[in-house]
């Protein structure tokens, strides 16, 4: 471990002196042969195709794209393979997961330089081991037409999630099973401290239901945009609302119809890095900064639904208009989660379901 | 001669390359005294116990469900035949995500998570494969036989009890343990369907391994999952030998509808039909609705997606990968299926180790097998990883088992005798054996190439963890557009279900008009 850990510090020394030396001259102008970089991701990953092409066009560099499930999944493999990658780059390892990544060294410390462009809430998150690239909220969405309907006011807080007039009317996912389910129980766990098995026990009182997935949650269970369930409150992303408008059946005419829940959202930050072992590891570096060049991040919100980790890049109007950033993101360091998910997933469970 | 030793080289070889090895090293990886812990855990045994349960009763209901309809669409004269034989085998060759929503919008809200919803879906999911595994060997009974035990004063009840049904017995024993293993290792059902609280044995090692990382309980449930899987193939496989009975093959004309039973039994398929058609008619008219009218929006829309990401492929050309894949995983597993049945058949003394091994890909983790791989690639010598002909390959391991299912019942139903006549007029062995057993199995071979067509089409598992993302086939496109909101994701995937749909029945329905034609 301490040679590896001494090769790690080297790597991020020379890095540095590297990007010393070249300040901000991308890379892609000293890689000129024809290159094929992997870049190993989730299956939510998705880009604009012009960009791709046109990037291998000015650097030579071909991105094949290998997506391995979801994150946690993505993340599993890494750790597995590291030392002997799948691929050089890797994008859509989370601040949740961050730490079981970099404790099995899966990285090559690599931080691009244009890292100095990132807002800076975010912009030292990666530890000097991966790169923020974009970031997102997991929040509870509200079907307003169901609550106008009513004349009932929608909920507020997390608190008032568990009061009587609610009850019945909230579905979240197992956070054994799915990313977003895992994101809301680190929001209560962020919010409440050691009370969250209280909260939860409340939530079960007051008839939430869990269910294994997101589109069963969302597209099941829940009752807003058009879609047949009966509870008007679900756990998914602060861009799930424009996201109904711009892919409504007619997005000219399209009307929002549901919102997010300010309080309890929770923040999931994307890196990319090169992997540890990786064969064209410049390349892979290449590839890096050119997610954060100011075409990839300006793509970012139509193409993932997530919000660019660089600061100044114009947000799509749906975005500006329906997916109001949360003022205080529940957020947990990676290290803590790493810890203790586990410990967590067995007291959710007891908790909440058995 | 032909030798079953011979025949069973590249069944066994592929299942032993892609199957056992890679368990083998998920054991190997993950085997340590705390694997054996988590055996302990009374939680382990909850598990197991729900998902033997689960299992259990999806299969004894799947059965009961199938066999009238079963005796109807092969003895009966029936309207629509090919029709309604289509419809109730769609279900089974239909991802189980895409299904399994259209399943859960329809069932009552407080079935919802519970037993009852499992088996309901497991017994939609699988009737039609019962009803293809029985029916191959029921269509070829002698109808003269119960004609005389009639004559001799025997019961409808009793001629069924005492002389059709020792006949159907290692078929219908051959479906059972099908249904027993794809309930037993049940994934998408029990993740759509089932509540959070009551995990099956496959969802706790997809869990552990994918999620938590937790590798040496992941390689503990597995080896507990395999255990028990290879005991029952085992059993399974010894009792269908020991009831084999031979019987004169013919080809008895379907008789028209007379006896009230014989009419209850052509309602009830019908019904079953009805039922079964339910979801999937639900996804059809779903898909012709955008923004509360009727529309055709969805289909141009996956014709040319206009959105020009990485997500926006054309239906073509995801149709195109999905038949390319099918059509090699449907050789591979036929020629896997048909050695196999013969090996198995065939077989003196190795008979059920040889059909179990063969059967066992559908009863190991999917994700197992996955994560093994992984593992092979790693550490092996070869890095399988990225190597586009697996797809076809893991559709094939799902689909050859099949085959060989199908197959088997008749090939042990063919009276040896016949073999023997056929020898002693001085065939050369292979000519002997076409006039005997391969003219017999020919035409259940299209039935069966159909239907290992049909699931490679829909198979989502194995293809998953295996294809490229610039080239998707349809089922994995389907779920990567349910996994987002929005109606337009949600209207493309039921209108490329519905594309699915459409592919997967002219699939069945040309295989049987074959098939009964031959």
């Amino acid at each position: 471990m301490r040679v590896l850990g001494l090769a790690a510090l080297l790597t991020v020394s020379l890095g540095l002196a590297a990007c010393g030396g070249s300040p901000t001259a991308a890379p892609s102008t000293s890689v000129r042969e024809p290159v094929t970089v992997r870049l190993l991701t989730h299956d939510s990953f998705v880009l604009s195709t012009a960009l791709l092409t046109d990037f291998t066009a000015r650097t030579g560099i071909t991105i094949e794209v290998v997506a391995v499930g979801d994150a946690g999944e993505l993340v599993n493999r890494a750790v597995l393979s590291a030392g002997k990658p799948e691929g050089d780059v890797l994008f859509g390892v989370d601040n949740s997961l961050l730490s079981r990544a970099v404790s099995a060294s899966v990285f090559a410390p690599y931080v691009s330089p244009e890292v100095s462009n990132v807002r800076p809430e975010i912009a030292t998150s990666g530890n000097g081991i991966v790169t923020p690239i974009d970031d997102g909220d997991v929040c509870v969405n509200i079907d307003n037409v169901w609550f106008d309907k009513r004349g009932v006011t929608p909920p507020k807080t997390l608190d008032d999630l568990t009061m009587p007039k609610y009850a019945g009317l909230f579905v979240t996912q197992n956070p054994a099973t799915s990313s977003p389910g895992l994101a809301f129980m680190l929001a209560t766990i962020a919010k409440y401290g050691d009370g969250w098995r209280d909260y939860w026990s409340q939530l079960r009182a007051n008839d939430a239901l869990a269910v294994n997935g997101w589109t069963e949650a969302y597209t099941s269970e829940f009752s807003g945009a058009g879609n047949s369930g009966s509870r008007p409150l679900v756990v998914s992303y602060s861009s799930s609302p424009p996201a109904e408008i711009i892919y409504a059946a007619d997005p000219a005419k399209a009307t929002v119809t549901t919102s997010t829940m300010a309080d309890g959202c929770y923040r999931q930050i994307e890196y990319a890095g090169v992997l540890a072992g990786a064969s064209h590891p410049d390349a892979a570096k290449a590839v890096i900064d050119w997610l954060l060049s100011p075409e990839v991040q300006s793509d970012l919100a139509l193409s993932m639904f997530v919000f660019p980790a660089r600061a100044g890049v114009a947000l799509p109007q749906e975005f500006a208009q329906y997916a109001p950033r949360p003022a205080r993101p529940e957020e947990l360091s990676a290290e803590e989660v790493g810890a203790n998910q586990q410990q967590w997933l067995n007291e959710w469970t007891e908790t909440f379901i058995s | 001669m032909i030798r079953s030793r011979g025949l069973a080289i590249a069944p066994v070889g592929v299942v032993a390359l892609f199957l056992l090895i890679p368990v083998v090293a998920v054991l190997i990886a993950g085997i340590r005294p705390e694997s054996l812990e988590i055996l302990l855990e009374s939680r382990t045994w909850r598990v197991v116990g729900f998902t033997t349960l689960q299992a259990l009763l999806s299969t004894v209901v799947s059965v009961a469900l199938a066999l009238p309809a079963t005796y109807a669409l092969h003895r009966l004269r029936l309207r629509m035949r090919r029709l309604t034989l289509a419809v109730l085998t769609v279900p089974f060759v239909l991802p189980t995500v895409v299904v399994g929503l259209a399943f859960r919008a329809l069932l009552p809200e407080s079935l919802n998570g519970t037993l009852t919803a499992i088996i309901l879906a497991h017994a939609f999911f699988n009737v039609g494969l019962v009803i293809r595994v029985v029916g191959g060997v029921w269509s070829r009974l002698d109808g003269r036989m119960q004609d005389a035990a009639r004559t001799l004063g025997l019961s409808s009840f009793n001629v069924f009890r005492r002389v059709t049904l020792p006949y159907l017995r290692p078929a219908i024993l051959a479906s059972t343990a099908l249904v027993a293993m794809f309930t037993f290792t049940s994934f998408g059902v029990i993740m759509v369907l089932g509540s959070p609280a009551q995990p099956t044995i496959e969802v706790e090692i997809y869990r552990r391994t994918t999620q938590i990382l937790d590798i040496s309980a992941a390689a503990g449930l597995a080896l507990l999952q395999l255990v028990v899987v290879v005991v029952a193939l085992i059993w399974s496989a010894a009792l269908q030998r020991r009831t084999v009975m031979r019987m004169r093959q013919s080809s008895t004309p379907a008789l028209p509808a007379i006896s009230a039973v014989d009419r209850l039994c052509v309602y009830w398929t019908y019904l079953l039909a009805l039922a079964l058609a339910l979801p999937v008619l639900a996804l059809t008219l779903r898909s012709f609705r955008a923004g509360n009218q009727w529309s055709l929006q969805w289909y141009q829309q996956i014709a040319a997606p206009s959105g020009g990401t990485t997500r926006d492929i054309g239906a073509f050309s995801i149709v195109t990968t999905s038949l390319r894949y099918a059509v090699l995983a449907t050789i591979l597993a036929v020629v896997l299926g048909v050695l196999g049945a013969m090996a198995v058949q065939l077989a003196t003394r190795r008979g059920v180790t040889l059909e179990a091994t063969l059967l066992l890909p559908l009863g190991v983790s999917a994700v197992t097998i996955g994560f093994g791989l992984l593992l092979v690639s790693i550490r092996g010598p070869v890095d399988l990883r990225g190597w586009t002909f697996l797809v076809p390959l893991g559709q094939a391991l799902v689909a050859a088992p099949l085959v060989m299912m199908l197959l088997l019942p008749i090939l042990r139903s063919i009276d040896p005798r016949l073999r023997y006549v056929a020898a002693t007029l001085g065939s050369p062995p292979l000519k002997a054996w076409w006039a005997v057993d391969g003219r017999l199995i020919g035409r259940a071979t299209v039935g069966a190439a159909g239907l290992a067509c049909a699931v490679s089409l829909g198979e989502f598992g194995a293809t998953a963890f295996l294809a490229r993302v610039d080239e998707p086939t349809i089922p994995l496109q389907i779920v990567r557009l349910l996994g987002r909101p929005g109606e337009a994701n949600f209207g493309s995937a039921t209108a490329l279900a519905v594309v699915l749909l459409a592919i997967t029945a002219v699939v069945l329905i040309t295989t049987e008009r074959g098939r009964t034609q031959w």
